[in-house]
């Protein structure tokens, strides 16, 4: 069966979110827009060489970003792999601030079914309070739309009480229609968030891709009253970039979308840009990037 | 009072936006004011490295509006103006190179409407023809005049969209390397026009030769070497315009149409008309 | 320790993002620019322009009487043999002059714009100067391209040009008018609209910098009578004029066995058509774009909306949602969508043809936001149940007010969309290219702008069918009308 994209019109979406982009936060508005985007951070570290001790110190950077500020919140969330959200869940515990994990054969997703559920599994075992899984590209590129949901059904199912996010890779997908057409397929299967990247391929949660997806939930939940949230992952490195979705979702959902229930931003270097404009928004001075702890 | 001790000005090549020696270190020597000056002696292997610049920023520059191109030639124009004094060229002569410049950027987002256009079908289509420029152009600039001559064919070549390389006069390089660190100041992004100094019996067969490159301009002259720029171009069926030296502001811009279609590609596409 | 920041959601208001107007230069009062400097009026007379959002005065300025008129058109003739003379690259060297000038000060321009007009800065500054200075910069590249133009025939210009521009788009017109006839050869005399003179005072100064020579542009601010003494002055050569239909068609008239070329861009009534098979959620954001833009003050503005039955409650749905987002209040902020109407005269005209649509039995719907006290304000409103016989449907409101019909077949909504009088623009919403164009070739419009909305470009051709006026301006087309061909 030949599936039937929905239409998305490139030029018009473009200019409709960097129309947005134009919105002028100011004074109290960045102030408190910055304290949002803090607490809608999932705080992430996906490297190779990754270890405990590491995580340790992103950890308590994520309970308290800058013991200087303490009107600064904590993030939402800890983003590590499956090996090492134990580590993490031990150092959240009782802090508010969740212990995430990607799986499902991060980032490529290349892998048998039974080793991205078994990925899932450990990763819950271990103490994974948020799943976040990519969809497979390979069997969304052949036009195996079934395959997609039923593998995204497969690992809602393992997650137990752990929330799934579900990765659609955007930048792998073709275009916009496709883009929205991934995000149909991930919610109609149970993703409790749909996300836009891995932060591993070349480009990530750009302003027209989320758009697209904002506007894909909006309709999603008109129709069938279940909530989706989004998570916006990859490019967004800098308090400007973070603002600018954020009225994204203002302006596309409304302000009860302004929590971290609902919307969430991948990222690490997002964070001491934000802290670095917040204190300029207090002292009125440009900050020092050493000003701030990387971990 | 004391006479100060001047700084001596180093010429470089210009390719990919940077000012650089030629990798093959040697030089020439030539006459200039106050003293005669080494030059670089360009070689094949900068030629290659001057046509991966210039494909390389071809996309780039091809992406952008015509009203961007037609605004960057017109800064051009601007640049050179405020540098008339260390051009070593007559100042008649840069005066109108300058003009020449101001002329084609008005072409910029004039060209379309002249040169496509709607083609009435006799079926139920629209069918429009687009001139695209062909992509990487390259110069062989005459002897005489050195600016001017260069100007009249670098502008038409960039105003319809196309990057250069360009080999300059063997005997008088300076005007054409001068005008390379005007193109510094002017906003024109690297790798859009390539500029190499050396003797033209070295460079312009390599640059003929190569098959990356898509169309050549030879205001040369000389017919021995038109004729050696036909049959390298064959190899890769690459357009040549042979063109004789531009001599004034008049002579460049008499004909614009021809200069500037010789450098174009016309797509016609086909769209059914019907719901 | 950081705080535990709640869950649950917040409201996130924008504060206050007001462009500040402080870096402006504007003088207290402004004399009539002709001949090259400012002069006081022989025997007009000093009005105040007033800011609509504020109902505040900006600047004083001078209308043009009779007289001062008849001094204007001595000075374009005077300076016109001596223009057309110049060689075209010399005459394409000071527009390109000014197109940098404006670039330089756009946002001095942009503001004193919003100031003057009531428009969002973001408009003024996003598309009013920018587009501004792209037409001086365009036409001055044509300037000594003519003969292309004209396919080689040998041209010259008219001579002397009036030049009447209205005030929703008062800058920009007057480079839509200026642009061309100078690069063309010919003098202009330009007398800008009632309540926004400031832009092209402004604009008379940027001339000034560019060292334009004396005479070859006048700028005259005025009122009707101003305009209309215009028109009858017996040594021009050719009139331009954007505006009402109905003030065009007293031209016209005026110029009656005169045999002065003329061109005239008027009014609208711009069907926006949406198919089943659009892309929904892109053609809501044109349908704002093409109705809400400059609160609908666009002689080009899509305000009947056709939808397809078949997506008629999602469209009108979605829209409805999206206009209740629309931020409505002081033009100066950079965060307003929609500003201020231009006037106190507008507002009424607005308000009378909603009234007649709810009598007429249309159902209105307005957005609920709060306008400011003092001022002039509209907020937008949607009609639903709109016949196309209802007033709303057949007359140029020129406000923040869209009417809905609906159509089943794109035979019905062709149809639909040329049944009117006017015929100046339209907008096609649909996926599928071959029914784009072939509803493009079908519809009586002179601009079609398919998947898309209120885009202008100055190498574009712009003007209407029937009643929307004749004549082109942007690109060759632009061109055209200020030349006559001598063999």
């Amino acid at each position: 069966m030949i599936r039937r994209l929905p239409h998305v019109d490139r030029v018009g979406i473009e200019e409709r979110a960097a129309t947005l982009g134009k919105r002028s936060i100011k004074t109290s508005a960045k102030e408190q827009g910055i304290r949002l985007a803090v607490s809608m951070v999932d705080l992430t570290t996906l490297e190779g060489s990754d270890t405990p001790g590491k995580v340790r110190h992103l950890c308590a950077k994520a309970v308290c970003p800058a013991p200087t500020m303490p009107e600064i919140p904590s993030v939402a969330a800890v983003c590590v792999y499956p090996s090492l959200v134990g580590v993490a869940r031990e150092a959240l515990d009782g802090t508010g601030v969740r212990a995430a994990s990607v799986s499902t054969a991060f980032p490529s997703g290349q892998a048998s079914l039974d080793v991205k559920l078994r990925d899932t599994e450990d990763a819950v075992a271990a103490g994974a309070e948020e799943i976040d899984m990519v969809i497979s590209r390979e069997a969304f590129l052949a036009g195996d739309d079934a395959r997609v949901m039923e593998e995204i059904v497969r690992v809602k199912d393992v997650c137990g009480d752990a929330h799934l996010k579900v990765i659609l890779e955007t930048a792998e997908l073709g275009s916009y229609d496709h883009v929205r057409h991934a995000s149909m397929l991930a919610m109609e299967a149970g993703a409790d968030f749909i996300k836009t990247s891995t932060g591993k391929a070349a480009s990530g949660a750009t302003p027209g891709v989320t758009l697209v997806m904002l506007e894909a939930i909006r309709d999603y939940v008109e129709r069938t009253g279940r909530v989706v949230g989004m998570k916006a992952a990859g490019g967004v490195s800098t308090s400007k970039a973070a603002l600018h979705r954020l009225v994204l979702v203002k302006e596309t959902l409304g302000d009860e979308w302004l929590t971290a229930e609902r919307f969430r931003i991948g990222a690490s270097s997002l964070l001491n840009d934000l802290l670095m404009q917040y204190q300029k928004t207090q002292t009125g001075r440009y900050a020092r990037p050493e000003d701030f702890s990387k971990e | 009072m004391t006479s100060r001790l001047p700084v001596r000005k180093t010429y470089k090549l210009f390719v990919g936006g940077s000012f650089v020696r030629s990798e093959s270190g040697r030089y020439d020597r030539i006459e200039g004011e106050p003293s005669a000056v080494n030059i670089p002696r360009g070689s094949r292997k900068d030629v290659r490295d001057a046509v991966a610049a210039a494909r390389k920023a071809s996309g780039g520059w091809a992406a952008r509006t015509a009203y961007n191109r037609g605004q960057i030639l017109y800064r051009f124009a601007e640049a050179l103006e405020s540098r008339r004094a260390d051009i070593g060229a007559p100042a008649d002569e840069v005066g109108e190179a300058i003009d020449v410049l101001v002329h084609y950027a008005g072409w910029t987002d004039k060209f379309q409407p002249v040169l496509g256009g709607i083609n009435p079908v006799a079926a139920p289509f629209l069918s429009f023809s687009v001139p695209e420029p062909t992509g990487v152009v390259g110069v062989v600039a005459p002897d005489e005049p050195a600016l001017l001559g260069l100007v009249a064919e670098l502008a038409p070549a960039l105003a319809v969209g196309n990057t250069v390389v360009a080999v300059l006069s063997n005997g008088r390089p300076l005007p054409g390397l001068d005008l390379g660190e005007v193109l510094g100041i002017a906003d024109v992004p690297g790798g859009v026009v390539n500029l190499l100094s050396g003797r033209r019996a070295e460079l312009v067969p390599a640059l003929a030769g190569h098959h990356a490159l898509n169309a050549i301009v030879d205001a040369s002259a000389d017919a021995e070497l038109g004729a050696e720029i036909d049959k390298l171009a064959a190899e890769s069926v690459t357009r040549v315009r042979h063109a004789a030296p531009t001599r004034s502001y008049t002579d460049a811009t008499a004909d614009p149409l021809s200069r500037l279609e010789a450098l174009t590609e016309l797509k016609t596409a086909w769209h059914p008309v019907g719901a | 320790m950081a705080t535990q920041e709640q869950r649950t959601s917040i409201t996130w208001d924008y504060a206050p993002a007001p462009e500040s107007p402080e870096h402006v230069r504007l003088r207290d009062s402004y004399g009539l620019f002709i001949d090259g400097s400012f002069v006081d009026p022989g025997d007009g007379t000093r009005v105040a322009s007033v800011n609509p959002a504020t109902e505040e005065p900006v600047a004083e300025v001078a209308f043009a009487g009779p007289g001062d008129v008849r001094r204007a058109v001595q000075a374009a003739r005077a300076a016109q043999a001596g223009w057309a003379a110049l060689s075209g690259l010399d005459r394409g060297k000071y527009l390109f002059r000014v197109a940098r000038l404006i670039q330089e000060r756009a946002r001095e321009l942009a503001v004193v714009e919003s100031m003057d007009g009531g428009k969002p800065i973001r408009e003024s500054r996003d598309v009013d100067v920018p587009l501004a200075a792209a037409h001086f910069f365009h036409y001055a590249g044509w300037a000594d391209k003519v003969s292309y133009a004209m396919g080689g025939r040998t041209v010259e210009p008219l001579g002397v040009a009036a030049q009447i521009v209205p005030w929703n788009f008062p800058l920009l017109m007057a480079a839509w008018k200026l642009a061309p006839a100078l690069a063309a050869g010919n003098t202009a005399v330009l007398k800008p609209a009632e309540t926004t003179p400031l832009t092209a005072l402004l604009l008379a100064e940027i001339l000034q910098e560019a060292d334009l020579p004396p005479g070859v542009v006048s700028i005259i601010p005025g009122d009707g009578a101003t305009g209309s003494a215009l028109v009858r002055e017996p040594d021009i050569d050719k009139v331009a004029f954007t505006g009402s239909t109905g003030v065009g068609k007293d031209i016209q008239a005026a110029l009656a066995g005169r045999g002065i070329p003329l061109t005239l861009e008027l009014g609208g009534k711009s069907a926006n058509v949406v198919f089943e098979d659009a892309a929904i959620d892109q053609a809501v954001e044109g349908i704002v774009n093409g109705i809400f833009f400059n609160q609908g003050h666009v002689c080009c503005a899509g305000s009947r909306l056709l939808i397809q039955e078949s997506v008629a409650e999602t469209v009108v749905s979605k829209l409805w949602s999206r206009m209740e987002r629309l931020r409505v209040g002081d033009p100066l902020d950079t965060n307003t969508d929609v500003g201020a109407i231009n006037s106190r005269e507008q507002l009424h005209r607005i308000e009378a043809l909603v009234a007649s649509g709810e009598e007429e039995g249309a159902v209105r719907r307005t957005v609920s936001c709060s306008l400011p006290d003092r001022g002039f304000w509209f907020a937008p409103t949607l009609f639903t149940d709109v016949a196309p016989a209802h007033r709303i449907a057949a007359e140029e409101i020129f406000g923040p007010v869209v009417s809905v019909l609906t159509f089943r077949t794109q035979a019905e909504a062709i149809e639909k969309a040329n049944s009117t009088p006017y015929g100046l623009a339209a907008g096609i919403w649909t996926d599928k290219g071959s029914k784009a164009f072939e509803v493009a070739a079908a519809l009586q419009a002179g601009v079609v702008w398919q998947n898309t909305y209120n885009h202008f470009d100055p190498s574009a051709a712009f003007g209407g069918y029937k009643e929307s006026g004749f004549g082109r301006e942007g690109g060759m087309s632009g061109l055209r009308p200020y030349l006559r061909v001598t063999r």
